[in-house]
């Protein structure tokens, strides 16, 4: 059976558990005197008795959804002959998927060796199994709980405070998840990337100058061995986020000090929204726009000045993301430059200072701190961004810091050597991981750093 | 100053009178208005005692402000003499610190805010268009309810005013500028040695100060204060009016002031507000001995306020 | 006094300059203003021109004749005959009955050029559903090849390029006189799945893929993320576990989509070994990437429920827990929503971590459950406009603009919810 049909059989069950559960607490509390001679209400008994009855078979059923891919896929490897064994994850990988090919229909059974057929219908035989048994283990334990819940339906138990409980610990669970997704990230990223680290030496990756991970596809094979120096990347990532950083502080800054500073309300209030449009747009429309009109642009003006520009312009990419974070860089200004006291331009045009002078002189200098902060997570956006620079920027790691040249970036990188089928053994997909994990560990920088600074900056004016 | 301590009690004793009667602001007036036969008609445009003087710094004719359709300020006309200090008092929301805002145009940037009359300053509207609200203000400084240094040291605190002007063409006469500026405030002594700290880091009655130094580097005609001791405690207070008395000498001095006590020490002159309209004006002796008006009378014996 | 008049003639003197600053200084701003809206605007109109005609198909009406001495076919259900058959003679006989110039084997060779790649299989399935159809004479319509459709579309366009000789041009023009080529709203687009041929390529797979991926989203991330905003606001105890959470979340909230990525295809495809590029898959990916924002907004719309209502409940001798259900999170509900329904907004809108789940397969068949592989509208926007064929480039356009529609009207919606819902206290 199927997880997806299982879990609305869990539904049901539950709701059914409640009925029953709702009966029983009033035929108990009848003979009593009604049930205000009842420790709870009969909605709690009975939404104890879902919650029993939901529960329990809830985790099984994750877990057992979890793993059984992996357990089965273990089983089917391990018989087949041993002559066929797989001797990297790459070759059991390619197996496997042609193993439930034929088991799909997909793949005719008659075009494979024997032993793949074979696996095939054990495969088969096997998910069909497991499928069963998962579901009747399921919803026998849904019928235990419920069952259990159900002898609990006593007048001296206080049902109320138990599904309270449950409550406020599925909810700190449902907190705790975005430690779990943290951790997982961590985890994963971290494994692949010590795997990697086997591989390539940690000094090779950090100070080498040359990227190109295109390594023979068999040991044997002669060919590349590939270069895995993350300079290239980086300087190509720093040029396309310091280009999008000259574009958005000023005109992101700017704006923000004229809609808080000068506008008058009405304009404020229609600019501010279609300004945040900017932000709202997704990357992929920026992509587009970069790569099919910014960048054939740049390569005509340049053209038309004399200069030599690729078809793939780090300029493009850096101005269209610049374009991107204006949102982020204006609202984050706004916010800061609103913090800073009436009072404080009050004090200066008292003092007949013009309206720029108090902005330039007392506002900003004070709101400085929180602007900072502000274009740091601008920054980190920008590191961070994929799909502007996967359509828009080059894949060749050039070391350059011209901005008609091609370059590539960290995340491009990470995008062409994931995208399509990987080996999980080779360096290659390996190097993606590593790629991942610095990416992470920098943005995280960048973020804790700004949070920082604008949390003390926050504190200052509170 | 030795009248200072009782005129503190006497404060906090009219404080805590006020507190003990917690009735809704509107409701109070209204009350008052039927209770009182007396208070009962303020004839708009029409006040008490002598609120005209012989060549006055400021000459404020049919004065009315306006927040959206909420009128503040309710046909006021008055003079302010040379170097005179005039204190403006009243109960809360009467209209004084409008009032006073007006004078150098801060109401300027609240747009709902409308100014109706003629406002002249030595003899020169300063609402006509042509006329500069920057020059103005260089001319009319003003010192807020709660100290608002800049985020800056002491030094340049003091020097911004002089710098954003040009009034300095060296740096040694910057530096003279501050000086002086810092002794006429009583501040020099104590902040002499930390020039370059934050003045953010001084107490409140000094960064009050402060900010008087910082209006008086400018060397304004005139200084408004909005309630400037409101947010000090007695001591800080103290220093402050000392100020106020001997700034009286080169300056025209504005003060809105919840203390009556305060006005009978610093002032030359005091107006009371009530309301959006000028009650009455007189010799500050005057008006706390020998009030005219009902209203005048019953706000400085303390029956409301 | 003297010093205050000569300060005041200093003040004056200095205002020319300093008024030229202040003007200077606006004048920055409103260019930046000017920038940002002029990029808005540019990106807008350049979309829309250049995808204006994805919406608008290229045709070839015909009379065609199902001759079965022309096809080698006698009896269409039988499927022997289709491998021998040929259906495309009949329709180039009827294209060349148009083109009577065309006469020699290599022209009608070209003109059999001009449909579209699947035109013999449009015949195939017409007869094989109706076998009583053969030796009649239909009319019918086929989708023009690429090629004819940009000639036809974009001749004036110096963007395209035409790929059809002056003599085919000819004809083609010939034909649109005739009628028999013509323009029509393409319904196409919102019929099929993707196409490895621009004229029979849809983005209906996609906007199922990208519906099915949000359900899973919404499933998960939001009743997730309102259970975790309502722990840390009312019951998470001060201490350094709850500190830990906040960071972590305030944290993830920044995280490059990409490594979510990342996180899917190491946790959930390689270690639970979950298929690829299946909605399931995305969607939980995308989970994972919006609980921050949603969490963020839903404590904020829980922290503007007033204490007052918090008291009146608990002064009834309500439980913590029934303040919270019954009165805090109906209270904040309309701010919750709206929060999720920006994070959904969000999630629609992206791309990159889907690319790494496998959802950038290039997939035909319109997806019907959450187990089959789907891609979703971003992904197929992206694939199009890498895509060498001209004609996926205005399909691109078209796309983005489904795309916007989408997401304009859920931002319209979150923004009518805060304006309609959300009390004032």
């Amino acid at each position: 059976m199927q997880t997806s049909n299982l879990l609305p059989l869990i539904l049901v069950l539950a709701v059914v558990a409640y009925g029953l559960a709702y009966m029983r607490s009033r035929a108990v509390a009848a003979p009593l005197g009604g049930i205000r001679n009842l420790k709870a209400l009969p909605f709690y008994y009975a939404a104890r008795a879902a919650l029993w009855c939901a529960i329990p078979a809830l985790i099984v059923l994750a877990v057992w959804a979890g793993f059984e891919g992996k357990v089965i896929q273990g089983i089917v490897i391990a018989s087949l002959p041993q002559d066929t064994w797989p001797e990297s994850a790459g070759q059991a990988s390619l197996i496997l998927s042609q193993i439930s090919n034929v088991a799909a229909g997909s793949l005719d059974p008659e075009f494979v060796p024997e032993h793949i057929a074979g696996a095939a219908s054990l495969l088969e035989a096997m998910q069909d199994k497991s499928g069963n048994f998962k579901a009747i283990l399921v919803v026998l334990i849904a019928v235990l709980g419920a069952t259990f819940a159900w002898t609990r339906v006593a007048p001296h138990i206080n049902a109320r405070k138990n599904v309270e409980t449950t409550l406020r610990r599925i909810f700190f669970v449902c907190a705790a998840l975005a430690v779990l997704t943290t951790a997982g990230i961590v985890f994963s990223v971290f494994l692949e990337t010590l795997r990697f680290f086997d591989r390539v030496p940690i000094t090779e990756f950090l100070f080498g100058t040359s990227w190109s991970p295109q390594t023979a596809l068999r040991i044997d094979q002669i060919g590349s061995e590939g270069a895995f120096g993350v300079i290239p990347l980086f300087t190509g990532t720093l040029l396309i986020s310091a280009i999008a950083l000259l574009v958005a502080v000023p005109v992101g800054l700017l704006s923000a000090i004229y809609l808080s500073e000068y506008a008058s309300k009405r304009m404020r209030s229609t600019i501010k929204p279609v300004l945040e449009m900017l932000a709202g747009i997704p990357t992929v429309v920026y992509g587009f726009f970069a790569a099919l009109t910014v960048a054939p642009f740049i390569r005509d003006l340049a053209e038309i000045v004399g200069l030599e520009a690729s078809s793939q312009s780090a300029l493009a990419a850096g101005l269209v993301m610049g374009i991107m974070i204006v949102p982020f860089v204006s609202s984050l200004s706004d916010d800061v430059i609103n913090a800073v006291p009436q009072t404080m331009r009050d004090g200066s045009l008292a003092l007949g200072a013009t309206q720029s002078e108090t902005m330039k002189k007392v506002i900003f200098p004070a709101a400085l701190p929180g602007i900072i902060g502000g274009i740091l997570l601008a920054a980190s956006r920008a590191i961070g961004e994929t799909m502007i620079v996967v359509m828009a920027a080059g894949l060749a790691a050039n070391l350059t810091a011209n901005p008609l040249d091609s370059v590539t970036t960290v995340t491009v990188q990470i995008a062409t050597l994931l995208v399509g089928d990987q080996e999980f053994d080779s360096a290659k997909t390996l190097s993606a991981f590593a790629l991942g994990m610095l990416l992470f560990i920098v943005t995280l920088l960048l973020n804790v750093i700004a949070l920082k600074i604008v949390r003390k900056y926050r504190e200052q004016y509170d | 100053m030795n009248t200072m301590s009782p005129s503190i009690s006497a404060e906090a004793d009219m404080q805590s009178k006020g507190a003990a009667v917690p009735v809704p602001e509107h409701k109070r007036k209204d009350t008052l208005m039927e209770d009182k036969p007396e208070d009962t008609v303020i004839e708009e445009g029409k006040t008490v005692g002598k609120p005209f003087t012989d060549n006055p710094k400021f000459k404020l004719r049919n004065v009315d402000v306006s927040y959206g359709a909420d009128r503040a300020i309710k046909n006021i006309s008055l003079d302010i003499g040379r170097n005179e200090v005039i204190a403006f008092i009243g109960p809360s929301g009467c209209g004084k610190s409008t009032f006073l805002r007006c004078l150098n145009r801060m109401n300027d940037s609240i747009e709902i805010c409308r100014v109706k009359g003629s406002f002249e300053l030595d003899g020169q509207n300063i609402y006509e268009s042509k006329r500069d609200v920057v020059e103005l203000r260089a001319r009319v400084g003003m010192v807020f309810q709660k100290p608002n240094p800049f985020p800056k040291s002491i030094y340049d605190n003091v020097a911004y005013g002089p710098r954003i002007h040009g009034l300095a063409n060296r740096k040694s006469e910057l530096d003279d500028i501050v000086e002086n500026s810092l002794r006429k405030a009583g501040l020099w002594n104590e902040a002499k040695d930390r020039l370059d700290a934050m003045a953010t880091g001084m107490s409140g009655g000094q960064q009050q100060r402060l900010c008087i130094a910082r209006a008086i580097a400018v060397s304004p005609e005139v200084i408004l204060m909005d309630e400037p001791c409101s947010a000090l405690d007695p001591i800080a207070t103290a220093r402050v009016e000392e100020l106020i008395a001997e700034m009286s000498e080169s300056y025209t001095i504005v003060i809105v002031t919840h203390s009556m006590q305060q006005a009978a020490r610093v002032s030359n002159r005091t107006a009371y507000f009530h309301m959006g309209h000028l009650v009455e004006v007189n010799k500050t002796d005057t008006v706390f001995t020998s009030p005219q008006h009902p209203l005048t009378e019953s706000y400085i014996t303390g029956r409301f306020g | 006094m003297t010093d205050q008049r000569s300060q005041a003639e200093i003040v004056r003197k200095s205002l020319k300059r300093r008024y030229r600053t202040e003007r200077r200084f606006r004048l920055y701003g409103i260019l930046a203003i000017f920038i940002a809206l002029a990029s808005l605007f540019i990106l807008f109109a350049d979309i829309i021109s250049k995808g204006h005609t994805g919406f608008v198909k290229t045709t070839i009406t015909l009379e065609v004749t199902l001759d079965s001495g022309m096809m080698y076919l006698d009896d269409p259900t039988d499927k022997d005959q289709w491998s021998s058959a040929d259906f495309k003679a009949p329709i180039i006989a009827a294209l060349q009955a148009q083109v009577p110039e065309a006469a020699s084997a290599a022209e009608k060779r070209e003109l059999g050029r001009f449909l579209g790649t699947f035109a013999d299989s449009e015949i195939r399935d017409l007869l094989t559903k109706n076998p009583e159809l053969l030796n009649t004479t239909q009319t019918i319509e086929f989708p023009a090849h690429d090629r004819v459709s940009v000639y036809v579309k974009h001749a004036d366009n110096p963007r395209y390029s035409i790929k059809l000789s002056e003599q085919q041009q000819r004809w083609v023009d010939e034909l649109l006189q005739k009628g028999i080529i013509d323009t029509s709203f393409n319904d196409v687009l919102f019929s099929r799945g993707d196409s490895r041929e621009p004229a029979n390529a849809g983005v209906l797979g996609a906007i199922v893929g990208s519906l099915l991926t949000m359900l899973v989203t919404l499933a998960i991330s939001f009743p997730v993320g309102i259970s975790a905003a309502v722990y840390l606001e009312e019951f998470a105890p001060q201490n350094k576990l709850t500190d830990f959470i906040e960071v972590n979340i305030n944290n993830l909230a920044a995280v490059p989509s990409i490594i979510f990525g990342l996180l899917g295809l190491a946790v959930f495809i390689n270690l639970f070994g979950m298929p690829r590029s299946v909605p399931v898959v995305g969607g939980l990916v995308l989970a994972l990437m919006t609980l921050p924002t949603i969490i963020i907004s839903s404590r904020a719309a829980i922290k503007s429920v007033p204490p007052s209502i918090r008291e009146a409940a608990e002064g009834v001798g309500a439980s913590k827990m029934q303040v919270v259900l019954h009165h805090v999170v109906p209270l904040a509900m309309p701010g919750m929503l709206t929060g999720s329904i920006i994070g959904m907004a969000q999630a629609l809108g992206e791309t990159a971590p889907l690319l790494l789940i496998g959802m950038v397969a290039f997939i035909v068949d319109v997806p019907d459950g959450l187990f089959s592989s789907a891609t979703v509208l971003p992904v197929q926007i992206y694939l199009w406009a890498s895509s060498s064929e001209q004609g996926f480039v205005e399909l691109a356009s078209a796309a983005i603009m489904v795309l916007l529609t989408f997401m304009i009207i859920m931002n319209a919606l979150a923004i009518w919810l805060r304006k309609r819902l959300e009390r004032r206290w």
